[in-house]
């Protein structure tokens, strides 16, 4: 029996079980089964392989709803949670505007790329050892010292309901990430994929190896302001907590620091911001946590703030229609713009060093944080190969600085911006995000190292 | 559990393994959250499975929620062929330190179980709670929040360790926002995200939502119209919490020794306190001593027994201003040297293997009084409670934070209102600058639920003993700075 399959017989066995008990019910059934191979100071120190399989169930009984989440087994089991789920809905007050489940929609509304690849799901303990065995002799052979992860599996979704409402979903996940080590720089990259072959392990351990070694001896800089060139992780980390504030609900409770801006020019021209499950740098199930259809959204339009995501709820209470973005329901965030594409133009990373007179070069940003949800003030701290440009040329490593910047005022401060590519970081889930050259950063203090 | 644990061990040991532990786990979970006048979230989680942890040259884990008899032998091939493929990648063998075998059974305090509270008296709790926050004009947004989790944990290994622990924890949480034309400014108790602890229902009782709801609502709306915090160098005084997370931060994650010896540093970062500073480096003022205790009674990161079986101990982290010990684990003790473990390797789950995480990080009391007592012998500073934000870098040097709510000080006594406080700095700086710290009548063990380390990344209960204490000439306000 397939993923789906399986699926779909504990979503009949539910809905077959509960028949009678509630007015309406809802059961997510999701799997995960990735396997990482952690790596550090040239030898493996970690090596696991979980699986993972849940199944939650939402019921709607006289206005009350709930949701209870477990670990499957049996059929007893679902029939148990079934049954603890509609007792704890009964203790509850009603909701005086809760929502039906949805019907099924059009089953072509589901469509999305093919993110599943059978070798990338399979690969064994045996294969990522071998991938680690490359990315350390590359750390050897340039007398480095590597650490990082090989990460390799699959995982499914599959939501189904009362209403006949049925949509599944699975893919494979790849993903490599090494930091490169010299007496006293370093140098990190990280990219995933739907295919492991799509990563190229000795082609990444050579980029992060030739970071380390360029930003070797690196020298103090003034703190102040800094033009910056920004890689598409250090975009997509710092512009990830932007993410929420297109949500309806951060709207509706005054947490957005776009709240009334809408049809307002908020950023600069050259920023464009849609939500695409479909775009194939993208990855992710194309429904929603209620199994409605992920839409294509356009958050940002050449710097207007122009829409935003909406779940069921926040719909209802706008009187605006759903876009197909809401949480798994109870939940009081609402929604979550989670597919995002920042579009990106024509200029290369070269080139944008080449057009610098002045610039500090951010392979990444660390530990990024807001301070000001109004302003959206952040801080952080650059990481593993922050160079100084000057005339047009990446000079030299820099000490790691602190910055504190309005991600507003950063958007509105762009020079240029590269082509969009799937990028991966650690603050915010993956994204399509294209490299940016800023005019103005605020480096507050020095860190030292 | 002890069955399948055996039957697990059997299989591995039979197959060639050095060493193995087995987890076996049972969570049940319970979380209720309120946005204004309304439920806006009820889950409760089921989760039940089995990890194993197998050392064949290298480690191997793997896990599965699967405990027939077929689905654990499953799992024990995986984490065999993992452990093979690990030591396929080492220039030498993983050993580990010694550990007497335990046989024991543990149980966490709890005077009430938060499971036998009445799901209408937990909503009651936190709607009245908002009823209080939203009857101050100004508030927009009233949030609350209660978790409760009941684990069963038992563990065994072929070195003869059969060790059974139950846990109760329970966390409480409520929320004021206050938003205008120009600003949004927050109030949480008690302290951002919630307070947990090893304890029970008793502890929500404790904290009094209820009665603390008046006051945040009102600071929260008067920040909207207080002062900015003012930017220079200046006195600080940290309130509790705040300064539970500024040891997180800065003595808890720099002392973890898989982060000194570079193991992490691809994802959670590196440590400035590498293993020639140990004993010789002056981390803090002389007054400052700062201990991992898991065994502080009904403290968030306590238990009986650590998941590789090492009883729980209460370590010096810093002896009077020295760097003086480690958080360490079986392998990585052995790389330094050490006798024997800490003690301090946890998974979040029977899903993940273990590593080495924070257990109560504390500073211990010291002779200054009570709060009013150190604000009153200050002559002028800023007083700032409840974390609003947090940043430090991958060495933890240098810091940032910035917290919900400040006083301005002047003469020995609480002044204007502040809002947007923030300060940062360098961490050994930062700790010889201390020069008061609270005594015992305000200590409290905070709680911090969601501590990130690893890869895949796991959350983990750490707690942090702390009073109020005062660093002198600290950077105040840069992240303002134009």
């Amino acid at each position: 029996m397939n993923q789906e399959e399986r699926a779909r017989t504990i979503i009949d066995f539910a809905l077959s079980h509960a028949k009678g008990k509630v007015d309406d019910i809802e059961i997510t059934v999701s799997g995960w089964n990735e396997a990482t191979s952690r790596f550090a100071v040239n030898n493996m120190t970690q090596n696991q392989s979980p699986e993972y399989e849940r199944v939650a169930v939402r019921v709607l009984v006289n206005g009350k709803q709930t949701r209870l989440t477990s670990d499957i087994g049996p059929p007893k089991d679902v029939a148990t949670l079934i049954d603890k789920t509609v007792y704890a809905a009964k203790l509850l007050e009603s909701e005086g505007d809760l929502l039906d489940l949805p019907p099924a929609p059009n089953s072509d509304l589901y469509a999305a790329p093919n993110r599943f690849d059978e070798k990338t799901a399979s690969f064994s303990p045996q294969d990522r050892a071998e991938i680690v065995q490359k990315i350390i002799r590359t750390a050897k052979k340039h007398k480095l010292e590597v650490a990082g992860t090989c990460v390799s599996g699959e995982r499914s979704i599959a939501i189904g309901n009362s209403q006949n409402l049925f949509a599944f979903h699975k893919e494979s996940s790849a993903e490599i990430s090494i930091t490169m080590t010299a007496p006293n720089s370093s140098g990190w990259v990280k990219e995933n994929a739907v295919s492991i072959s799509d990563l190229d392990p000795e082609a990444l351990a050579e980029k992060a190896a030739e970071k380390a070694i360029k930003s070797k001896d690196p020298i103090d800089l003034e703190t102040g302001h800094y033009a910056v060139i920004l890689e598409p992780s250090a975009v997509l980390d710092l512009l990830c907590f932007l993410w929420y504030d297109f949500s309806a609900t951060s709207h509706i409770d005054k947490l957005s620091c776009l709240l009334d801006k809408q049809g307002q020019a908020v950023f600069g021209q050259a920023i464009t911001i849609t939500d695409d499950c479909a775009n194939p740098l993208q990855s992710g199930e194309p429904f929603d946590g209620e199994g409605l259809p992920r839409q294509n959204v356009t958050l940002v339009s050449n710097g207007t703030f122009k829409n935003m995501v909406l779940g069921r709820k926040s719909a209802h209470q706008l009187n605006l229609p759903a876009t197909g973005h809401g949480l798994p329901q109870p939940d009081g965030y609402g929604e979550y713009a989670t597919n995002i594409v920042v579009s990106g133009g024509k200029t290369s990373l070269s080139e944008m060093i080449a057009n610098s007179e002045r610039a500090i070069y951010l392979t990444r940003v660390w530990y990024v944080r807001e301070v000001d949800p109004r302003t959206k003030l952040l801080t952080g701290v650059t990481q593993d190969g922050t160079f100084f440009v000057e005339k047009g040329i990446l000079k030299t490593g820099i000490k790691n600085m602190r910055f504190n910047v309005s991600l507003i005022e950063v958007l509105n401060n762009v020079i240029a911006l590269g082509p969009a590519v799937r990028a991966a970081g650690e603050e915010g889930s993956p994204a399509v995000v294209p490299a940016m050259q800023i005019s103005d950063f605020n480096f507050t203090e020095r860190s030292l190292f | 559990m002890e069955a399948l644990t055996e039957y697990a061990l059997d299989i591995a040991t039979e197959y060639g393994a050095n060493y193995v532990d087995v987890r076996i786990i049972r969570q049940d979970s319970q979380n209720i959250q309120t946005k204004n006048y309304s439920v806006s979230g009820f889950q409760e989680s089921g989760s039940y499975g089995l990890g194993v942890r197998i050392l064949l040259g290298g480690w191997g884990f793997s896990s599965s929620k699967d405990l027939t008899k077929a689905g654990i032998e499953r799992t024990v091939r995986l984490a065999l062929e993992t452990a093979r493929a690990s030591a396929t990648c080492r220039e030498s063998p993983v050993t580990l330190l010694p550990e007497p075998a335990h046989k024991a059974n543990w149980s966490s305090p709890c005077e009430i179980d938060p499971f036998s509270i009445s799901v209408e008296k937990k909503i009651g709790t936190l709607l009245d709670a908002a009823k209080v926050m939203l009857a101050v004009p100004g508030v927009t947004l009233a949030t609350g929040e209660l978790t409760f989790i009941k684990e069963e944990k038992f563990f065994a290994s072929s070195e003869g360790s059969r060790i059974k622990q139950d846990f109760i924890r329970s966390g409480c949480w409520i929320q004021a926002n206050a938003t205008n034309d120009e600003d949004q400014q927050r109030r949480s108790w008690p302290q951002q995200y919630g307070q947990q602890e090893l304890a029970g229902w008793e502890m929500v009782e404790k904290w009094d939502l209820v009665g603390n709801a008046q006051r945040i609502g009102e600071e929260a709306v008067a920040l909207l119209s207080a002062a900015q915090c003012p930017q220079g160098e200046m006195d600080l005084i940290l309130g509790g919490s705040q300064l539970a997370l500024q040891i997180h931060e800065s003595c808890g994650h720099p002392t973890e020794l898989d982060r000194a010896l570079r193991w992490e540093i691809n994802f959670a970062g590196y440590s400035f306190l590498t293993p020639e500073k140990l004993s010789n480096l002056k981390y803090g003022s002389q007054i400052v001593n700062l201990v991992a205790d898991a065994t502080a009674p009904g403290a968030l990161g306590s238990f009986a027994y650590d998941d590789e079986g090492v009883a729980a101990q209460r370590v010096f982290l810093v002896k009077d201003g020295t760097f003086s010990g480690y958080l360490s684990s079986r392998d990585t003790g052995k790389e330094i040297g050490l006798t024997r473990s800490g003690g301090m390797m946890r998974a979040e789950s029977w899903h993940y293997t273990p590593i080495i995480r924070m257990t109560n990080i504390s500073l211990v009391p010291g002779s200054a009084g009570k709060l009013a007592d150190i604000i009153s012998n200050t002559e002028s500073g800023i007083f700032m409670d409840t974390n609003k934000s947090w940043s430090i870098d991958g060495r933890r040097y240098n810091f940032q934070f910035s917290t919900e709510i400040g006083w301005e000080i002047k003469n020995g006594k609480l002044g204007r209102m502040l809002k947007n406080p923030s300060y940062s700095g360098v961490t050994p700086q930062f700790w010889n600058a201390c020069d008061a710290i609270g005594g015992s009548e305000e200590y409290v063990h905070w709680g911090l639920p969601n501590c990130g380390k690893g890869q895949p990344c796991q959350l983990m209960w750490t707690g942090h003993g702390a009073a109020p204490a005062r660093f002198r000439k600290t950077q105040i306000g840069i992240a303002r700075s134009k």
